[in-house]
């Protein structure tokens, strides 16, 4: 086994390329160490992307936020920023192991390590991020939830390199908010989450809204459903019902040791009502 | 050895060592160094016995690779006593019996140093969810946090 630590985003990506065996990058290590010293896998060459200039930042841009691949997630906690304009997304990647793993862990490692309970994803989906991904034929960019296609895969290819996921700029009167059901408060996976980003007028009626269900199905779930009945009305009673139906109707769960697939549809309609009338209260509706 | 040199700095003192491309900080720490007060409890990043403050982030070194290590700064439980002074911290661990065993406490004590860094007048609730990454089969946490409560009020009063 070969470790390296590249300076650039281009020798990182030739590396991964040129290696004859498998390939691993580093950034956080909260899953990549347990999968090696568990013997999942052992890659010939592990490339650590910390050194590579700006992959440790948080940059507001014109368009928004480009937050780099290897920046843990406490350092999105710390971002007074980025917490204002995206709470539910930093609430999200707050919930991510503990204080000792927060200080590693990033989002982008949580999207490629492609768990369907992975607790940024939802948040990020619901937020309309996007990877930046650069690769042996350039650089692309991709909706986040283009990225995992099933538990434990990526859409990535040998030698592609996320470096950044990007948020846009909020329009006024948005909210976003991320909420999971565990049996204990910290240190554990979800059975169910939810995150929803909503954006409404000066009467509070929604104008725009998505929703994500985490560990529901072998990915992240965007309900386009729960746009359409939240899209033109206000978070009242009878649209939130509407919502928890859609919610738990698109939901494909599996029965496992965290929950049985019935329980996982019902509990994904309740956590759907909660991450709304959370993320509509952020946007400023009464 | 064919092996990764890496020079680091330890509790304020410059470093060398040579490892394997695929050891662990933690390893290097007890096997390589000697220096066995950070504990292999579950080696997944779960338990927090291994915790140590890297660059001022507290971080469970069973999950970071020794040649990570390059350049950056380390703080374990042996930096934290000055000579036979011991760090408040440690000297109220002792007095609320805030520990059995032991083989949580150095994890424990740099959770808990790293916390009062941060937030030096903690609540309750943040000590809780602050501590929550270290796991303790003996104690009850109650004597932790106690002792924590009560070394955050003896260092405010010193400083």
């Amino acid at each position: 086994m070969r470790y390296i630590r590249p300076l650039s985003i281009d020798d990182a990506v030739t590396l991964i390329e040129g290696s004859a065996g498998t390939a691993a990058i580093l950034a956080g290590g909260s899953d990549l160490l347990v999968r090696m010293k568990g013997g999942f896998i052992e890659p010939d060459l592990i490339v650590d992307i910390k050194s590579i200039d700006g992959l440790r930042e948080i940059r507001e841009t014109p368009e928004g936020f480009s937050i780099g691949a290897a920046t843990p997630c406490a350092v999105l906690r710390e971002n007074t920023a980025l917490t204002k304009a995206w709470p539910g997304v930093v609430e999200a990647a707050s919930l991510i192991g503990s204080k000792q793993v927060q200080g590693r862990c990033t989002i982008v490692g949580n999207l490629c390590n492609a768990s369907p309970a992975a607790d940024s994803v939802p948040a990020l989906v619901a937020a309309n991020a996007r990877a930046s991904i650069v690769g042996p034929s350039g650089r692309r960019v991709v909706p986040v939830q283009a990225v995992p296609v099933g538990p434990g895969k990526t859409s990535l290819v040998k030698g592609e390199v996320i470096d950044a996921i990007l948020l846009d700029k909020r329009p006024p009167r948005s909210g976003d908010a991320y909420q999971r059901f565990t049996p204990r408060t910290e240190m554990d996976i979800a059975v169910v989450s939810a995150g929803a980003n909503l954006t409404i007028d000066e009467q509070g009626v929604i104008v725009s809204a998505r929703l994500a269900l985490g560990a529901v199905a072998p990915t992240v779930l965007l309900v386009e459903e729960a746009a359409n009945v939240l899209v033109g009305s206000k978070p009242d009673e009878a649209t939130l019902e509407r919502l928890a139906t859609v919610c738990s109707d698109a939901c494909r769960p599996i029965d496992d040791k965290r929950g049985t697939a019935a329980y996982r549809k019902k509990v994904a309609g309740v956590l759907a009502k909660r991450v709304v009338a959370a993320a509509y209260a952020r946007a400023g509706g009464k | 050895m064919a092996g990764i040199a890496v020079s680091t700095t330890i509790n304020g003192d410059k470093v060398e060592y040579l490892c394997h491309p695929d050891e662990t900080l933690l390893e290097v720490l007890r096997d390589r160094l000697g220096l066995t007060g950070a504990k292999e409890g579950c080696g997944t990043g779960d338990c927090g016995a291994c915790s140590i403050i890297l660059d001022d982030r507290l971080v469970c070194s069973c999950l970071v690779l020794a040649p990570e290590a390059e350049g950056r700064r380390v703080e374990t439980i042996e930096g934290m006593a000055h000579g036979d002074k011991l760090h408040p911290l440690q000297q109220k661990f002792i007095e609320h019996a805030a520990l059995q065993c032991g083989v949580c406490t150095p994890g424990f004590l740099m959770a808990a140093k790293d916390l009062l860094t941060k937030n030096p007048n903690p609540t309750e609730e943040e000590i809780r969810f602050g501590l929550a990454g270290n796991l303790c089969r003996c104690t009850g946490y109650d004597k932790i946090v106690r002792a924590v409560q009560d070394a955050a009020s003896m260092m405010r009063g010193a400083a």
